[in-house]
């Protein structure tokens, strides 16, 4: 094994209008296995788990986000194993059912409800769902 | 289309509402107006533990529209989920079609001001669900959310980039607009939102192969706004681009009121809507007899229509294009033609577009509202056609038939307006307005041949127009010449 | 244990030697003494149970009871259940009331079968040790100090603790199947597909399927009879007709060949689990099953592709709890933005905002096609296993978890380690194809788990070798001490 990695050499795909992720994308490897996973191994940064946070509207504290950073660094540890599994020509299985969609007659089948759905709501008026000012 | 050096280059993801009872993967009712949320049932308010069921009208209605325009059908298609947040998106999610929609391709031919045409390549049209709408007003600094459009079927119908002008992409946006409105998937209601589209537009240097950067002008709902929209960006960019500046991408509003675009703010941050197939649907297989369903039922194109009536009728194409613009229009025609006779087309052609269209028009009415029904105008028409009356007599009919005075016939005979036809009749009238001006007669027999055209007004004014035109002239020639 | 189960009650019922108020305020009663231990009850509904138990004798009385007619069960608190609370063991549905009901409890109302309350969880399903729910752990009855396994966890522990003779539960990757194994109790996992997942609240949707914890694959039987078929509410739920599980579960084992991949035997599994596993294999073969040895090399790949496929599903799923309808909202917000964030912050625990930001970025820009599109692909590799098993063998058999039941707290601190624990059920949802849990020993005194996986829609050969096991063995009988009256831990 060579002790001076050259550096990304088969690796491309780093993009950055793909996101701000600082993960760059292996592609094609030359290098032993261990060295790439060791060079390129997931490396998530805190403004990533913002970024994330933001994309799925959740509130992070700092302590949080640091929790977050660990244990999702480990998650992607653990499914990155996929990366070196070789799918070429495999078909992506997105439901285990072997089934067409069904079609639905087009009948109007539910009446107003309101009252009852709206008993739920955290703040509703004259039938319309409240939320603070929405700025197109 | 160059403006100053410059090329726009325009494409339009237009929305288009199809025409279904209920809702695209519940069963609520789609219908319009209602008092807020109470068309909005447990799918549509995205409530825990439901889930979609796809409504086999709304994929019709998608297939009816990609056989129309020459697409390709997929056999398989699926639906993936657009991931957002916005209060009028119930899931957090939109349900759409994006890598296998269900029209693929296809292209509409649009005609311009100046009669040129152009075909306009169509990239893909694909199924998806509404979103609700956030209202603003009165609500002490809250906006206030309606879900009873949210699962509204629609169908994203979009184009490739070649629409060069404002004038082409309007005109595209009206040829997409007839086109759904004739085969019956959309209502095309613009007022209700039933027909809407966004506007891509970019501008490069003329003669440049490469797409500058693109900003969208979204929720347009009206031809008029898309055009001004459209006119606005492209002298928007174009100033930015002279002056050395760049285009930054993002999505524009169109303010009517101050006739200009301006950046949304909801829209700011780049768009990362994280897609994959719907796990709550399966993929959508379409069967080639299913397609052979909808083709069945398919009505006579516009298109195909008009270049009937170009071919059969001997119409300009002028007339033939008015003609079908809506398929009221065409049926309304068609009906006049088949109670007529198909020897009189072009008089019908005339009629409809000219006397009818005026009358409709003045009365702000639309052709199902004509106070006169086909088979009645069909009748006074005939009475033309027969020598009954003359054009200049029928347009007085018309208008009685217009004021509900009955029937063309019944008022011919109530006001005495039936041609005289009887040569003696004629004859007599004739040899009374000779004898009447006898200078004239003089003067026409010494070479004054203009004085014709006196002799005839005088025998049409002492027959109260009623006189055959054609009669009189051949009679009174004989009569001057003796 | 006899009089415990599902067809035993039930036959005591239509014979009036017992009626369904006796055993309904008897289960009340039970409850009310010895789940403040367990914890396994996030909502009991006296009245409606009581009142459904009088309707219930009505119909018994006049002849016309059913097989579960007059049956306490509890529902797994992920269930729709109109006018009851329903949490999801979430505080962000802390005080959500249903107004509808789903497929699954409409269908065992329908058949008679009386519910006492929705059971705890872990929080929206996710989870492997109950320890998540927003209303704390529940304890495994055989040890207190001890997780019953999740999400099912409330289910699992009040059906071996005797609270209730049979609860439903719903299983992603393994929620059904580990809480019944380390709480020694029989729990199946039907097809995808084969029970309508109409008002089940979704965690990941193309993986999660209802099923039932009871005693023993007779219940079992019994209750999926009722619970399965086609709903049209559900476009994923198969358009097949219902066997009659029942009928088919005293079919000999002669000739029933049995596959047994090595891959569920490797360096993971704990010995003593191993060893059970063996005896009830050594079991099988004496009942007449032929075992056969088939192999499903990409086993090991069913955790990563499953903690990239469940968390991106449900970070999709879980976006409509956004404070605006429903649910949780947060009371400092001035924003719309803020409004989403700090609802979702508040109503949502850790390991659920944990997967929700795992699913949101294996699906953002850039990383699509390396996460999502490369787990989908693994997905039918590992699909493609199970289906060539099955060209050989009528069932899988393998440990239904690597160990026997943890210490509550011993996994909490890596969710890799927890997750490493669904090892040998997740392949079964990855599949969409049918498992079972069944009691086969134990293990230091805790129970241990024998899975048996079938071909898709192949429940009545899987409940079968389940039946014809518990016919030949008494581990299902085996049940934990009572818990101490009141004794809240």
């Amino acid at each position: 094994m060579e002790t001076t990695p050259r550096p990304v050499i088969g690796v491309v795909g780093y993009s950055s209008n793909e996101g701000v992720f600082s993960q760059p994308r292996v592609y094609h490897a030359r290098f032993p296995k261990r060295l790439i996973q060791r060079l390129f191994r997931v490396t998530l940064s805190k403004r990533d788990v913002h970024h994330i946070a933001h994309l799925a509207r959740l509130g992070v504290s700092e302590e949080e986000a640091a929790d977050h950073l660990a244990k999702l660094s480990r998650i992607l540890e653990l499914v990155d194993q996929l990366r070196q599994v070789d799918t070429r020509g495999v078909e992506p299985m997105a439901h285990p059912l072997d089934m067409a969609q069904r079609l639905r007659p087009d009948e109007v089948t539910e009446t107003d409800h309101r009252e009852l759905y709206q008993r739920n709501a955290p703040a509703a008026e004259d039938g319309l769902y409240l939320v603070p000012r929405v700025i197109e | 289309m160059s403006t100053g050096g410059w090329e726009a280059v325009i494409g339009l993801e237009i929305h288009a509402q199809l025409a279904t009872r209920s809702k695209i993967f519940s069963g609520a009712a789609t219908a319009y107006g209602a008092p807020p949320n109470t068309q909005a049932c447990l799918v549509d308010l995205g409530y825990p533990g439901v889930l979609p069921v796809l409504n086999a009208a709304a994929l019709r209605l998608a297939v009816r529209f990609g056989l129309a325009v020459g697409a390709g059908i997929a056999p398989r298609s699926v639906f993936a989920r657009k991931n957002y947040f916005y209060p009028d998106l119930p899931k957090g999610y939109q349900i759409s079609q994006y890598e296998l929609p269900v029209v693929q391709g296809g292209a509409v031919r649009i005609t311009l001001d100046d009669g040129s045409g152009k075909t306009v390549r169509l990239t893909r049209a694909h199924l998806e669900e509404d979103a609700g709408k956030s209202l603003h007003e009165n609500f002490h600094g809250l906006s206030g959310i309606d879900l009873n459009r949210a699962g509204t079927p629609l169908l994203e119908i979009v184009s490739e980039p070649d629409l060069r002008s404002a004038k082409e992409a309007a005109a595209y946006m009206r040829k997409i607009h007839q086109l759904v409105r004739w085969i019956g998937i959309c209502d095309g209601n613009m007022q209700e939102g039933s027909f809407r589209g966004d506007a891509n537009v970019s501008v490069r240097p003329a003669g440049s192969t490469q797409l500058g950067t693109r900003t969208e002008i979204t929720n347009l709902n009206s031809f008029r706004f898309l055009e001004r929209a459209i006119e606005f960006e492209i002298g928007r960019q174009t100033g930015v681009l002279e002056d050395g500046g760049r285009i930054v991408q993002e999505t524009r509003l169109y303010d009517p009121d101050r006739d200009e675009t301006r950046p949304m703010r909801s829209k700011e941050e780049a768009n990362d809507y994280r897609y994959f197939p719907d796990p709550d649907l399966l993929p959508l297989e379409i069967s080639e007899a299913a397609i052979e369903e909808v083709r069945a039922a398919m009505p006579e194109l516009p298109d195909a229509k008009a270049a009937r009536f170009t071919a059969e009728c001997g119409l300009g194409a002028a007339d033939a294009a008015l003609l079908t613009a809506s398929r009221e229009i065409a049926d309304y025609y068609e009906a006049v033609v088949a109670a007529l006779g198909a020897g009189q087309a072009r008089l019908a052609a005339t009629w409809v577009n000219g006397e009818l269209a005026a009358a409709l028009n003045r009365d702000g009415l639309g052709i199902e509202a004509a106070r006169v029904d086909p088979v009645a105008l069909a009748g006074l028409l005939g009475r033309i056609a027969d020598d009954t009356i003359s054009g200049k007599i029928a347009k007085e009919v018309f208008e009685a038939m217009w004021a509900g005075e009955g029937g063309a016939d019944a008022i011919i005979d109530r006001k005495g307006l039936r041609q005289i036809t009887d040569t003696g009749a004629l004859e007599q009238v004739i040899d009374q307005v000779i004898a009447a001006h006898p200078g004239q007669l003089a003067d026409y027999r010494a070479g004054k041949d203009k004085l014709f055209g006196f002799f005839v007004g005088q025998v049409m004014k002492a027959t109260q127009g009623k006189g055959n035109p054609a009669q009189v002239n051949g009679l009174l020639r004989r009569k001057l010449g003796s | 244990m006899e009089d415990r189960g599902v067809a035993a009650l039930a036959r005591a019922l239509q014979d009036r030697r017992l009626s369904s108020r006796e055993l309904t305020e008897a289960a009340l009663a039970r409850i009310g003494r010895e789940d403040t231990a367990l914890n396994a009850f996030i909502t009991v509904t006296p009245e409606l149970a009581l009142a459904a138990a009088a309707a219930a004798d009505a119909r018994l009385a006049r002849g016309e009871g059913g097989p579960l007619t007059g049956v306490p069960i509890a529902h797994k608190d992920i269930f729709c259940t109109r006018g009851v609370a329903t949490t999801c063991a979430s505080r962000m549905l802390a005080g959500f009331v249903s107004p509808y009901d789903a497929a699954v409890v409409e269908r065992l109302a329908a058949a008679g079968a009386v519910c006492l309350g929705k059971t705890n969880m872990d929080e929206f399903a996710m989870g492997s040790s109950n320890e998540t729910s927003f209303f704390g752990p529940v304890r495994n009855p055989w040890d207190l100090e001890r997780s019953p396994g999740g999400s099912s966890g409330g289910s699992a522990a009040a059906v071996a603790a005797g609270l209730v003779p049979a609860a439903t539960g719903t299983d992603t990757g393994g929620s059904i199947r580990q809480p019944a194994a380390l709480c020694g109790i029989t729990g199946l996992k039907p097809s995808y597909g084969r029970v309508s997942r109409y008002g089940m609240i979704a965690f990941a949707s193309s993986l999660d399927q209802a099923g039932v914890l009871a005693h023993s694959a007779e219940d079992t039987a019994l209750l999926l009879e009722a619970m399965a078929g086609f709903d049209p509410r559900d476009s994923t739920s198969a358009d097949m007709p219902v066997p009659r599980y029942t009928a088919e579960l005293g079919r000999p084992l002669a000739g029933r060949r049995i596959g047994v991949p090595p891959e569920f035997f490797d360096a993971g599994l704990d010995a003593d689990c191993g060893a059970r596993v063996q005896e009830a294999l050594a079991v099988l073969r004496g009942l007449g099953a032929e075992l056969v040895e088939v192999s499903l090399p990409h086993l090991a790949l069913s955790v990563p592709t499953y903690y990239i496929v469940a968390p991106a599903e449900a970070s999709s799923n879980l976006a409509r709890f956004d404070g605006v309808r429903f649910g949780h909202r947060s009371k400092a917000a001035g924003s719309i933005e803020e409004l989403y964030k700090r609802s979702r912050q508040e109503g949502f625990g850790a390991e659920v905002r944990r997967r929700i930001m795992t699913g949101t970025y294996v699906l953002s820009a850039g990383y699509y096609d390396a996460y999502y599109l490369q787990a989908q692909k693994v997905r039918r590799l590992i699909a493609g296993d199970l289906r060539s098993a099955f060209a050989k063998v009528d069932v899988i058999a393998g440990p239904t978890t690597p160990t026997p039941a943890f210490r509550l707290g011993e996994k909490t601190g890596d969710p890799v380690q927890m997750y490493l624990n669904d090892i040998y059920t997740i392949a079964v949802n990855l599949a969409g194809v049918p498992g079972i849990s069944v009691p086969c020993g134990f293990a230091r005194g805790l129970p241990v788990g024998l899975q048996l996986i079938g071909p898709a829609f192949g429940e009545a050969a899987v409940l079968n070798v389940a039946h014809q096991y518990q016919c030949a063995t008494d581990w299902h009988r085996r049940q934990p001490p009572a818990q101490p009256a009141g004794a809240a831990r």
